[in-house]
């Protein structure tokens, strides 16, 4: 009798969660089945998810012929690995500091990072622009990576972890000889992997993913991030070519799934951040 | 000349003196316990020494070095930590060798990749895994050094603690409780093994722990610390047998040692039971004093003619002894007596028994807790010389 009550509670369970699943997935794959349309289908009354006519390869070559799609992914790829490596290099130090030093500025600088993790990007928005323009450097790289650099969220994620971490093992690290860079690099870093990986996941996909800011300091398509260089392509070149888009966009999202379906494991273990015992 | 010297080291936090003062000195190649209870300060007067902490006055010298200013690393002491602090992202091999690597390759040589293209590095690096070799056989860990921490038992991993703290030969040794990790079987064993490393190593160690069977059995000298302040440094038997304060000796022996409350009479003699005592530095008279002996010299009869009277509460069998509580008569305290499982057959709860107190091994201490000097006199014989 439990045996049937459990697999009926299971399969309830499974239910539920494949239905979730299935309406947050649901535009995804929309998105798949529109991109293998011809233009007259997607119009069509008719609503199927399976393309009477695959035309695929016409959407996809439109898509990669129209726009430099190579430029928007290196773009893409180029900005996001700046600004998660400049936030690591900041937000480490800074997080160890604040989690094993003493120093008299420490709690003002916890205050400070409280109410940065409260003043979102849109509220400098307009300053920093100003700013980038009067030191002419927008439409470049400096202008879509310079505001992120300093990550107030991985200071603060970092700071939960670090101060997880055991005290002696950083007095150990100081009576083998160790300077303070040295503990940050050798013995911080290495156990921190859980955290980064964590960090990375929530720094890539946002900065990837990322239209509000590319769109304030990028006109020039040279420097167009992947959802920058779909809105132009919207704009000039498809207009309602909605196959080609769809197209377009299937490539642009294509890298972030990719790559993580391959690390699921580790995303999800660094996620929950089991952190390091013994 | 002592390797090492404390003096006069005082600490506090928000206020709070966590150490008043205390001074040590170490001779070459001694073994020193720090014992006391949680919270007397030992861990942070490790901690200043290993310069992880820093007194607020004092002075610490270390083989005739100044060092109350110099960084951690600089002093040359070596610790193992209470939870061995060994890096879990390292083998065991490689932790040993860290602070070998830290103090001979210098900082372009421990770069990674780069490091390993510069001259001079790999005569070094061969020497130091030789050494590392050499340190994990004398420990009996050669087999563990691919290791990394996780994979290992807790004794496993205090010896490599152990073998990375000993490797680069410190002029001090600073533990902090390195055995409180392990099952008590375990820890016994380590004991020991602790010892004979000690011994062969030849380096003063400064071992810090709560235990005082650990502190009793090990050390050469022991340093009984109690709120703040070293009331005693002395060897095992002299702290045992001859505590300075009333704190040392309730501190130390187990079962506890029994403290009963008197006076001292007109004459500044104690007389408890059939017990004369007379303080050798004139102790004043009429006043408050603390008598302590210690379970062992305390002997329970079937009830006599003795002056001393109680009753049986209690008796925890022990195997090889007996522990026997008594409440006395006279003043309704407990005082307990070890006695041979033979003795102890004779006594049954709730039976009177006389007490006999063994007069030479009784202590005074004043009502402040510091150490009477004190003399049993026979009682025939002290009557005449005060009285007659």
């Amino acid at each position: 009798m439990t045996s049937n009550a459990i697999s009926v509670a299971r399969i309830l369970r499974l239910a539920i969660l494949s239905t979730g699943a299935l309406l947050f997935l649901a535009p995804y794959i929309f998105m798949v089945s529109t991109a293998g349309k011809a233009q007259s289908e997607i119009f069509s009354s008719s609503l199927s998810l399976i393309p009477e006519q695959w035309s695929y390869i016409e959407n996809f070559s439109k898509a990669l012929s129209r726009v430099s799609m190579s430029t928007l992914l290196f773009n893409g790829v180029v900005v996001c690995a700046l600004i998660f490596v400049i936030q690591i290099v900041v937000a480490i130090p800074c997080a160890y500091a604040m989690a094993k030093l003493k120093f008299r500025a420490a709690r003002t600088m916890m205050v400070l990072v409280m109410l940065g993790l409260l003043v979102p990007i849109h509220a400098t928005a307009l300053p920093i622009y100003v700013a980038f323009d009067r030191l002419s450097v927008l439409n470049s790289y400096t202008a879509l990576v310079a505001p992120f650099s300093i990550s107030v969220f991985a200071i603060f994620l970092f700071l939960q972890f670090f101060r997880a971490m055991p005290d002696d093992l950083i007095h150990a690290a100081r009576l083998d000889g160790m300077s303070e860079a040295g503990i940050v690099a050798r013995v911080i870093v290495p156990n921190a992997w859980p955290a980064i990986t964590a960090f990375a996941i929530f720094s890539v996909v946002a900065h990837w993913n990322d239209l509000f800011w590319p769109l304030i300091v990028v006109t020039n398509q040279d420097y167009a991030t992947p959802p920058l260089g779909l809105l132009y392509f919207r704009a000039a070149e498809a207009g309602d070519d909605y196959g080609a888009l769809m197209a377009a966009t299937l490539i642009i999202t294509l890298p972030l799934v990719t790559a993580f379906l391959l690390a699921q494991k580790r995303f999800v273990e660094g996620i929950t951040m089991t952190g390091l015992k013994g | 000349m002592s390797v090492l010297s404390l003096r006069g080291i005082t600490k506090s936090y928000a206020g709070n003196a966590i150490l008043k003062g205390v001074s040590l000195e170490a001779e070459a190649g001694e073994f020193i316990a720090l014992v006391g209870p949680s919270g007397c300060g030992k861990s942070t007067l490790l901690r200043i020494v290993a310069g992880l902490d820093h007194g607020d006055t004092g002075e610490i010298v270390i083989g005739g070095r100044s060092v109350a200013r110099m960084a951690a690393a600089d002093r040359n002491v070596a610790m193992v930590f209470q939870s061995y602090a060994l890096y879990p992202h390292l083998t065991a091999g490689q932790n040993i060798a860290v602070p070998l690597a830290m103090r001979r390759l210098t900082a372009a040589q421990r770069l990674p990749f780069v490091g390993n293209v510069l001259p001079g590095q790999k005569q070094i690096r061969t020497d130091i895994q030789r050494q590392v070799k050499e340190m994990a056989l004398a420990l009996k860990i050669d087999h563990l050094l691919d290791r990394k921490p996780g994979q290992m038992s807790g004794g496993q991993r205090q010896r490599v603690a152990l073998a990375r703290a000993m490797v680069r030969r410190p002029a001090v040794f600073l533990m902090d409780e390195p055995l409180s990790n392990l099952d008590a079987n375990l820890r016994v064993h380590a004991r020991g093994e602790i010892v004979d490393l000690h011994r062969r190593a030849g380096v003063p160690t400064l071992y810090v722990t709560h235990d005082q069977s650990e502190a009793l059995s090990m050390a050469d000298r022991v340093a009984v610390m109690i709120g703040g302040s070293l009331l005693q440094l002395a060897t095992p038997k002299e702290i045992y047998d001859n505590p300075a304060h009333i704190e040392v000796a309730r501190f130390l022996g187990q079962p506890k040692i029994n403290v009963l409350e008197t006076r001292t009479d007109a004459a500044g003699i104690v007389r408890f039971g059939d017990l004369v005592l007379l303080a050798k530095r004139g102790q004043a008279p009429d006043a408050p004093v603390k008598l302590a002996i210690r379970p062992e010299f305390v002997r329970f009869h079937a009830a006599g003619a003795g002056r001393l009277t109680a009753r049986v509460e209690r008796m925890e069998f022990l195997g090889s002894e007996v522990i026997v509580h008594a409440r006395l008569d006279a003043i309704g305290e407990v005082i307990t007596a070890k006695a041979a499982p033979a003795e102890a057959a004779a006594l049954a709860i709730g039976q009177p028994v006389d007490v006999e107190f063994m007069a030479e091994r009784v202590m005074l201490f004043d009502s402040e807790g510091a150490r009477l000097q004190a003399e049993p006199v026979a009682i025939a014989t002290t009557l005449e010389k005060i009285h007659g």
